[in-house]
């Protein structure tokens, strides 16, 4: 499609600013710090800007156009209404650095999010500053590396991540200072405990967890796992990215974990925006709460404030308070669903799942057979080895029957595989469609191969050069001349 | 049945049996059952649950925004409203990223054209597709900067926005990079003695601010002339400034970060904003964070990528660049529209406005016998003495109708009775003269 640098002509306006009848100050600084050439941004008319990016937004698949079932990113419908709210001038336009007793909504709304946050999580305190299930995970690590060296425990300096964890968990370690160990997963696709007490020693600070883990399995050793952590002095963190699956049933502070980070986009239905923002709250349990970034919002004689004066703090990891806006659609959901709603949605999640498991199992082979939770793992390596058809072909085929592809090529230890998450808003008339076009290109993978291979035919654009992008890589438009 | 779970009891039953269970509970025998009952509130309608959090918001107060006079990282400008309209397109706002590029061609190009707006407001040769916000993006841009260098020490000017300096120290310390910072002078600007007495073959970077936390317009062509060559230059800078300032690219910077709330973004109470990172194509592999790229698909049409992803966690987990996977995106696609709708004029017209506006604040304060607290030229925000009990009596003005000047002591603690004023192109002739009625 044609860029809108493109479609830019020498003295074209979209907006007319009004004028502040203000007389004009010469500039004052230095002649070498004045812009000389005008930045090169697009000169188009409003009906322009409409027109291209109305245009783009058709060439985007989204919850709102059809199913995607991408495994760990829970994308499930995200509801108006939280939009509606959190557009609210009187959300949306308030300024951070207002006196507080002009933004007590705000605060009061971040408060209370913060404790039903802690509640269905089963943590003792929390914070919303975060901006990303990254920057949890992140806030997370610097919180535990707080605690040994807050001890005396100098010696600490490892973290133990199974193979199958997100790539953020051993990122997010590093960044910290830790060294991180890989431990490989059992033949049952959880952790293995020998494994497990072999790296156990005591320079091991803490272990992170996904639970479910990324293959959709519970890890039912979870009790036995958090006694063996705690009693070599580490601690136990939680990688909120599946907590979808457990609303109502179980929590992470009920299994023994000291720390954990939600994905507010996630379970709580916020959407995903293109990639962000999204908002990564961290809940501890008590013994931890010192150290937690600032600002904290306490309540006094109801009045709400913000409080900066914790010496113990990991301090400042981002501007301000939090991705407030997120932080406002949460609550609108949490609101909404109740707590009959979100344990619903635990039990709806996990029976699609299993449900579209059963279906799917039919065509090709599930990774770790059993009952799943709220997504599993399949694979056609099967398929690949027969007719050289691989996942990607088969993702790319989907796309031309209007499904978006589940997630491809991870946990990196299952080959040729399917992440399958089908989340508790799509209904069991979806998961059929998508069961029998999932046959179908399977049966068109065995009969015409080639056809597989070159999909996708229909969308706006077809399979792209991606080696090349990356071994030179284009990312800003040429301009004429250049 | 709950209306955003579609199933009825008819084909749970189905479903259970095709399954080959008998009960939801047979689905979780693995899990043990811990809680049966949050201490939650039961589920309300939506007409119940609007009018309970709308209620809730009406206790914060909005100013007119002419009224608002305090910035310090968070701008209050007038935002079109094709912005917001388009922003709200629900087939970006319920998309992720962009894993199938043959469907996400939307977000891609959207991304891929916000990457050259930046570079061309910067001056710089690349950008990726964000950060979470300024303070963060600044950080990274520190990390990088070791990266680069393999040097652990970085000089920080002790005038850039103080959330900035901690979350960078948050950032910094666990990887045992030292941030040691640099004194201003009288006038606002950088000690540049202060800054040649502590560089050394260890100083990975140098970290200033253009214009500074305080507004004050920074000579960079000095800077990076007191400088080792080898030594990278980081800018965070204020994307609006940039349109009459100097592109930091063409004055020498190695890095240029911000906050790009500025750019069509509402206030959000501080968050999400949008933090942006340039930097010289040299060092593209080094960069945190997503970057789009511009490729062609097999029948040769024009088309946008990911690339570059071999840095990411996804792939180099334990040593990738940084940990950063979800960002700000859908913020990006808001500057990009806003960019588009005010063009290099719009954009200019604004940055100018805000120049006026200030400049007479400024004056008309001097004319009343309040004192600047530097006098270095500066851009759209200048820190004054605002007399004794101005906390007090900035409360007062927000009574009044007012978000005053930014008492400073609130992020500076030694600044007792000092304010930081900040205009923008909204805050008009009378409204500037109403404030000072106050003064």
């Amino acid at each position: 499609m044609t860029t809108i640098f493109e479609m830019s002509k020498k003295g074209r306006i979209a907006f007319k600013i009004p004028n502040n009848n203000i007389k004009d100050y010469e500039f004052d600084f230095p002649e070498h710090l004045l812009r000389k050439t005008s930045p090169r941004l697009p000169q188009v008319s409003e009906l322009d800007v409409v027109r291209h990016y109305t245009n783009l937004a058709a060439k985007n698949y989204s919850v709102d156009v059809g199913f995607y079932p991408l495994g760990s990113c829970t994308m499930k419908y995200n509801p108006k209404i939280n939009e509606k709210i959190a557009n609210d001038e009187h959300f949306s336009m308030i300024h951070p650095f207002q006196p507080m007793e002009t933004a007590q909504g705000a605060l009061q709304l971040m408060y209370e999010l913060k404790e039903m946050l802690c509640e269905i999580s089963g943590m003792d305190d929390m914070t919303l500053v975060p901006s990303a299930g990254a920057h949890g995970e992140l806030t997370g690590m610097l919180i535990a590396r707080a605690y040994h060296l807050s001890r005396g425990d100098t010696k600490r300096k490892k973290a133990i991540v199974p193979d199958s964890a997100h790539g953020t968990n051993p990122a997010s370690a590093r960044m910290a200072g830790f060294e991180v160990i890989e431990i490989k997963s059992g033949p049952d696709g959880r952790v293995d405990l020998n494994e497990l007490k072999k790296h156990l020693d005591e320079e091991v600070a803490v272990l992170l967890l996904t639970n479910p883990n990324t293959l959709g399995l519970f890890e039912k050793d979870i009790i036995k796992i958090a006694e063996m952590v705690h009693e070599k002095g580490a601690l136990l963190y939680y990688d909120g990215a599946n907590l979808n699956a457990i609303l109502g049933r179980t929590r992470p502070g009920d299994m023994g974990f000291d720390i954990v980070h939600l994905n507010l986009h996630k379970t709580f239905s916020t959407p995903h925006g293109m990639g962000g923002p999204g908002s990564g709250p961290v809940g501890v349990k008590k013994h931890l709460s010192k150290f937690l970034p600032v600002p904290e919002i306490i309540k006094e004689n109801n009045t709400y404030k913000l409080n900066y004066s914790k010496p113990e703090s990991i301090g400042f990891i981002r501007s301000f308070f939090g991705n407030f806006s997120v932080l406002v659609r949460t609550y609108t959901y949490i609101k909404t669903m109740g707590k009959e709603g979100l344990k619903k949605v635990g039990q709806m999640a996990v029976l699609n799942a299993n449900y579209l498991r059963k279906k799917v199992s039919k065509i090709m082979d599930i990774a770790y057979p059993g009952l799943c939770m709220h997504e599993f793992v399949s694979t056609c390596e099967k398929l690949t080895k027969e007719t050289g058809v691989k996942a990607l072909d088969i993702a790319k085929r989907l796309l031309d029957y209007g499904i978006h592809a589940p997630t491809m090529y991870f946990p990196l230890i299952v080959h040729e595989d399917f992440m399958i998450e089908p989340t508790e808003t799509e209904s069991k008339d979806t998961l059929d469609e998508f069961a029998k076009i999932l046959g179908k290109i399977f049966e068109e993978a065995k009969q015409n191969p080639e056809l597989v291979k070159n999909a996708p035919y229909t969308t706006p654009i077809r399979r792209l050069d991606e080696a090349t992008a990356s071994r030179k890589p284009i990312v800003k438009f040429n301009f004429e001349g250049e | 049945m709950h209306r955003y779970i579609p199933h009825t009891d008819e084909e749970i039953k189905e479903m259970l049996n095709e399954i080959g269970v008998k009960s939801i509970e047979d689905l979780y025998i693995d899990v043990p059952k811990t809680v049966d009952d949050y201490n939650l509130e039961s589920e309300k309608d939506e007409f119940t649950v609007k009018s309970e959090i709308l209620s809730l918001a009406k206790k914060n107060k909005v100013f007119k925004i002419e009224n608002i006079f305090a910035g310090a990282g968070i701008y209050a400008h007038y935002i079109p409203t094709v912005v917001e309209h388009l922003a709200n397109d629900q087939r970006f706002v319920t998309a992720y990223t962009p894993y199938q590029a043959e469907v996400s061609q939307g977000t891609l190009q959207a991304l891929f054209e916000y990457q050259t707006m930046m570079c061309e407001l910067t001056g710089m040769q690349v950008a990726n597709s964000s950060m979470y916000d300024g303070a963060t993006a600044l950080a990274e841009a520190m990390l990088m900067a070791v990266r680069v260098s393999r040097k652990n020490k970085i000089l920080a000017a002790s005038s850039i926005n103080p959330e900035y300096l901690q979350t960078s120290k948050t950032y910094c310390t666990p990887q045992n990079i030292e941030i040691e910072e640099v004194k201003w002078n009288d006038n606002g600007t950088l000690d540049i003695e202060d800054l040649k007495s502590k560089i050394s073959d260890e100083t990975s970077a140098v970290v200033v601010g253009y214009p500074n936390f305080f507004g004050i317009i920074e000579d960079l062509k000095l800077i990076k002339e007191s400088i080792p060559e080898k030594t990278l230059l980081i800018v965070v800078s204020e994307p609006v400034s940039l349109t009459i300032l100097e592109s930091p690219g063409k004055l020498g910077a190695d890095i240029v970060v911000g906050e790009g709330q500025s750019l069509g973004v509402t206030p959000n109470f501080g968050g999400p904003g949008i933090g942006f990172f340039t930097t010289l194509e040299k060092y593209v592999r080094k960069m945190p964070g997503r970057i789009i790229g511009q490729t062609k698909d097999v029948d040769g049409k024009t088309g946008y990528v990911m690339v570059l992803q071999t840095r990411e966690q996804h792939i180099r987990r334990e040593k990738a660049t940084s940990n950063i996977c979800s960002n700000h995106a859908l913020i990006a696609l808001i500057n990009a529209i806003y960019l588009s709708t005010m063009g290099p004029e719009g954009l200019r017209k604004v940055a100018k406005m805000s120049y006026n506006a200030a400049h007479y604040f400024a004056e008309k304060l001097k004319e009343k016998g309040y004192s600047l607290i530097f006098n270095g030229p500066f851009f759209n925000e200048f820190a004054f003495d605002a007399g004794e009990n101005y906390y007090e009596k900035w409360k007062k003005l927000a009574e009044e109708g007012f978000l005053g000047p930014l008492p400073l002591v609130k992020v500076l603690p030694n600044f007792k009775n000092c304010a930081l004023a900040c205009c923008t192109e909204v805050n008009t002739n009378e409204s500037i003269d109403n404030l000072l009625k106050h003064f």
